[in-house]
C-alpha cells in the first residue's frame, strides 16, 4: 500500500494482509540498496500469524519518494515518524545489515516505542571496504558483483535456491539495479560513517536478538563481539547462529530465519 | 582494479542450480518423479500455499528437478528466474498470456519459427490477441507497427529460417519507448553465443528441445524473466500491477518488483494452463546443458566450414548464414554474436523443388526431419514441411523459396558432412541435367 509519511509517498508492504493497528506490529527494515521485497517470506509469515507487518521501502528506495536520507540517525528519525504517522505506539523492529543499524539507533533514541529488537547480519561499527565504497560511487555493476560475492556463500552463488526457479544472486542484483543512481553509495557511506553503534547498544532497553550467518563475509560473526557485549550489558540479548548461511539470510535460509525470529518474539 | 568473482558460462552450465543431493549425496541431479510432496504438518501446508515458506506443493507448479533446470538457465542468461514448460511453444504462450488478454496486440518479426507464426497468426486472434508482423531488419517498421494496445515486441535472435540477425539493442529501445517489454526467442544461439537480456531484452524463451538438450531426446521449453522491466512505471500491465483475486489478492509487482512476471507466470500460468515440463525431460535437458559450451563451439566451427563450402559450390545460388561476409546481417552478427552464429543455415539450390527433393534423398549422414539443434546433422525443406501453412507471399517475405534447404549442422567430422552434402548436390545436379 502507498501511504504518505513525512509528506512523501511511501510504499509499505504488509505481507499480504491489511495493516491492523490492533495487532502487535513488526517493522522490517531493509538494507543498503534494497527494498521491502527482501522480506517477502518473513513478512508473509508474520502477517498470517497474528502480527501486523510494516515493511517500508525507505525514502528514495523502491517506490518510495522523499529525499535520500544520508545517515543512520536520519533514517532512524524517519522510522519514528513512520510509527507516529501510522499511529503505532509500540513495535518490534527487525533490521538487516544497514537496516539493523537503523533499528539499533531507533531503539536507542526511542526506547519506549520498541518492544523487541532483531538485528540480522549486524556488526557495530560497520566499516565498509573502501573498494566497495568507491565502486558504489563509480561502477555500480562492480559494486553489485562485490556485494553478491560477499553476501552469498559460494554454495548460494552456484545456486540450489530454496525458491523454485529463482537465481538468488541475480534477484539481488536486479533489486539493486532498480534503485536510483546514488542510493547504494549513500547507504553504504551511511553505514561506514555510523560510529556510535556501541553507544546506541548501551541505551537499548528491550529484549534483543542478534541473528548471525555462520558464513557471513559481509558482517562476519568474528567481528560482532563488541556489539554483542554492549547489548548484553544493556538488555537481555540472544545470539542466534544460522548454520551455513551467508549475509543474505532472508534469501539463503528463509525458513530458519523466520523460525528464529518467531522463536525470539514468542519468548517470555 | 578490484574485481569481483563471478562464475563463467562453462561452470554455470555444469553447476548452476544444483548442490549435491542432501539425502544421499548424489552428484548428478536426481529425477524427482513425483506429483506431490508430503506436508510435515498443517501449518507448513498452509504456509507453502501462502508463499510464507519456499518449497514444492504439486509438480505442475514446481518440481525440484525442474527447479535446477530453471535456475541454471536463469543463471546462464542473467535473469532473475525461469519457468520450465512442456515445450518452446508453451513458453511463448505462457509469456503472452501472463502479459495480456483479449484486445491486446503484439508486434513480431515476420521471420519466426513456423510454430510461433501459427500461434500468432491463426490461433491467438481467436482469443482476441492480434499480431502485426514486420521485417525484423527494418527498425522503422517496428516503430510504425506499435499501437496503443501493443503489449509486447517479439523476435528471434537469429530469425528462423532466413537467418536474419535481430538488432536487439535497437528493438529493445523501441519497445521501452513504448513502455512494453521485448521478448527474444534465443533458441538458435543459446546463452553461450548471446545473452539477449544483456543486450536490452526483457524476457527470453528457449525451445530447450534444441541445442540446450542437444541430443534430440526431450521436448521442453524455458521462459526467463530478466528482472529489469519496470511494470509499475509502465502502467500497461494490470496483470502484474493490480491485485489478483485468483491468488491471495496479490499485487505481483508490489510483492516482487523484480520477479513479478515469473511469479505470475508460475502461480497463474502453470497452475491454470498447466503446460508443465516432465521432470524426466528436465533431467535429460540438464544432461545436455552440462556440455552446452563445448558443443556450441563445435557446432559453430562445423557450421562455418560447411557454409563456406556450400557458398563455393556451383549448384548453390545463395547461402544464408550470418557467419559469412555475404550475409546482410554479418556486420551486426560480429557485434551481437561475437562467439559465432550457431549452426542453423539455409541455402538456395538451383532447380527448385525437384532438385531439393533429390538433394535430401541423396544424403546419408544428414537426417531428414523437423528439428534443429541436435548433435546429429539435420536437413529439411521448409516450404513443404515446417512452413507449409504460409502463403507464397508470406514465405517470400520470410526469405523462404521453393528451393530453400535448411540445415542444422551437428557434431560429426566436418569432412564427412561435406562429403555427404556433395553427394546430395551431385544428385540434385543430375536432375538439372535430365531437365
Amino acid at each position: 500500500m502507498l501511504r504518505t509519511i513525512s509528506g512523501h509517498p511511501v510504499l509499505i508492504y504488509t505481507g499480504g494482509r491489511p495493516f491492523d493497528p490492533q495487532r502487535p506490529v513488526i517493522v522490517f527494515i531493509h538494507g543498503a540498496g534494497h527494498d521491502h521485497s527482501v522480506w517477502n517470506f518473513q513478512a508473509r509469515h508474520f502477517a498470517h500469524h497474528g502480527y501486523s507487518v510494516v515493511a517500508p521501502d525507505l525514502p528514495s528506495h523502491g517506490r518510495s519518494g522523499g529525499e535520500l536520507l544520508a545517515s543512520i540517525e536520519a533514517v532512524a528519525n524517519w522510522i519514528v515518524s513512520l510509527l507516529d504517522e501510522m499511529r503505532i505506539p509500540q513495535a518490534s523492529l527487525v533490521g538487516h545489515s544497514m537496516g539493523s543499524l537503523v533499528a539499533l539507533q531507533t531503539a536507542a533514541q526511542a526506547p519506549e516505542r520498541i518492544q523487541r529488537l532483531v538485528l540480522v547480519g549486524s556488526v557495530a561499527p560497520m566499516p565498509v571496504a573502501s573498494p566497495l565504497l568507491e565502486a558504489a560511487r563509480t561502477d555500480r555493476d562492480l559494486a553489485h558483483s562485490m556485494i553478491n560475492q560477499w553476501s552469498y556463500t559460494p554454495a548460494s552463488q552456484i545456486g540450489a535456491s530454496a525458491s523454485p526457479g529463482m537465481c538468488l544472486t541475480n534477484v539481488n542484483r536486479s533489486i539493486m539495479e532498480h534503485q536510483a543512481e546514488g542510493v547504494l553509495a549513500s547507504d553504504l557511506a551511511a553505514c561506514n560513517a555510523y560510529v556510535q553503534g556501541l553507544d546506541a547498544a548501551a541505551r537499548v532497553r528491550c529484549p534483543t536478538a542478534m541473528i548471525c550467518g555462520e558464513r557471513d563475509q559481509m558482517t562476519p560473526m568474528r567481528t560482532a563481539g563488541a556489539l554483542r557485549e554492549a547489548l548484553s550489558t544493556a538488555a537481555r540479548t540472544r545470539i542466534i547462529t544460522i548454520p551455513g548461511s551467508g549475509h543474505a539470510m532472508m534469501a539463503e535460509a528463509p525458513e530458519i530465519l523466520t523460525d528464529s525470529i518467531r522463536g525470539f518474539l514468542l519468548e517470555e | 582494479m578490484t574485481q569481483a568473482k563471478t562464475f563463467h558460462t562453462e561452470t554455470l552450465a555444469l553447476h548452476a542450480g544444483q548442490s549435491p543431493d542432501a539425502a544421499f549425496g548424489a552428484r548428478a541431479t536426481p529425477i524427482y518423479y513425483t506429483t506431490s510432496y508430503v506436508f510435515p504438518d498443517s501449518d507448513h501446508a498452509a504456509a507453502l500455499f501462502n508463499l510464507e515458506r519456499p518449497g514444492h506443493v504439486y509438480s505442475r507448479i514446481s518440481n525440484p528437478t525442474n527447479a535446477v533446470l530453471e535456475e541454471r538457465i536463469a543463471a546462464l542468461e542473467g535473469g532473475v528466474g525461469a519457468i520450465a514448460t512442456a515445450s518452446g511453444q508453451a513458453a511463448l504462450h505462457l509469456a503472452i498470456v501472463t502479459l495480456m488478454g483479449a484486445g491486446s496486440h503484439i508486434v513480431a518479426s515476420r521471420a519466426l519459427y513456423g510454430g510461433s507464426h501459427n500461434l500468432l497468426t491463426y490461433t491467438l486472434p481467436r482469443f482476441g490477441i492480434t499480431t502485426t508482423f514486420v521485417d525484423p531488419c527494418d527498425t522503422d517498421a517496428w516503430v510504425r507497427a506499435i499501437r496503443p494496445e501493443t503489449r509486447l515486441l517479439f523476435g528471434e535472435s537469429i530469425g528462423n529460417p532466413g537467418l536474419d540477425v535481430l538488432d536487439i539493442p535497437a528493438v529493445a529501445d523501441i519497445a521501452h519507448a513504448a513502455r512494453v517489454p521485448l521478448l527474444i526467442d534465443a533458441t538458435l544461439v543459446t546463452p553461450c553465443l548471446q545473452q539477449p537480456l544483456a543486450l536490452g531484452a526483457d524476457l527470453v524463451l528457449h525451445s530447450a528441445t534444441k541445442f540446450l538438450g542437444g541430443h534430440g531426446v526431450a521436448v521442453g521449453g524455458l521462459l526467463v524473466d530478466g528482472g529489469r522491466f519496470d511494470w509499475e512505471a509502465s502502467g500497461l500491465f494490470p496483470t502484474l500491477t493490480e491485485p489478483y483475486d485468483g491468488f491471495h489478492g496479490m499485487d505481483f509487482a508490489e510483492e516482487s518488483p523484480v520477479a513479478a512476471f515469473a511469479l505470475r507466470a508460475r502461480r497463474e500460468g502453470l497452475r491454470d494452463f498447466g503446460a508443465c515440463l516432465s521432470p524426466m525431460n528436465a533431467f535429460q535437458i540438464l544432461q545436455g546443458m552440462e556440455t552446452l559450451p563445448l558443443r556450441m563451439r563445435a557446432h559453430v566451427a562445423n557450421a562455418q566450414t560447411v557454409a563456406e563450402h556450400l557458398l563455393a559450390h556451383p549448384l548453390v545460388q545463395k547461402v544464408s548464414y550470418p557467419g559469412l561476409p555475404t550475409h546482410p546481417g554479418h556486420a551486426l552478427a560480429q557485434r551481437l554474436l561475437p562467439h559465432g552464429c550457431g549452426s542453423v543455415m539455409s541455402f538456395e539450390l538451383q532447380g527448385g523443388r525437384t532438385a531439393g527433393r533429390a538433394f535430401i534423398e541423396g544424403l546419408r549422414v544428414f537426417s531428414h526431419l523437423a528439428n534443429v539443434g541436435d548433435a546429429k546433422s539435420l536437413v529439411i525443406h521448409p516450404a513443404s514441411t515446417t512452413h507449409f501453412r504460409m502463403t507464397d507471399e508470406d514465405l517470400a517475405s520470410a526469405g523462404i523459396g521453393e528451393g530453400t534447404i535448411r540445415l542444422s549442422i551437428g557434431l560429426e567430422n566436418a569432412t564427412d558432412l561435406i562429403e555427404d552434402l556433395d553427394r546430395g548436390l551431385h544428385a540434385a545436379g543430375r536432375t538439372l541435367k535430365k531437365g
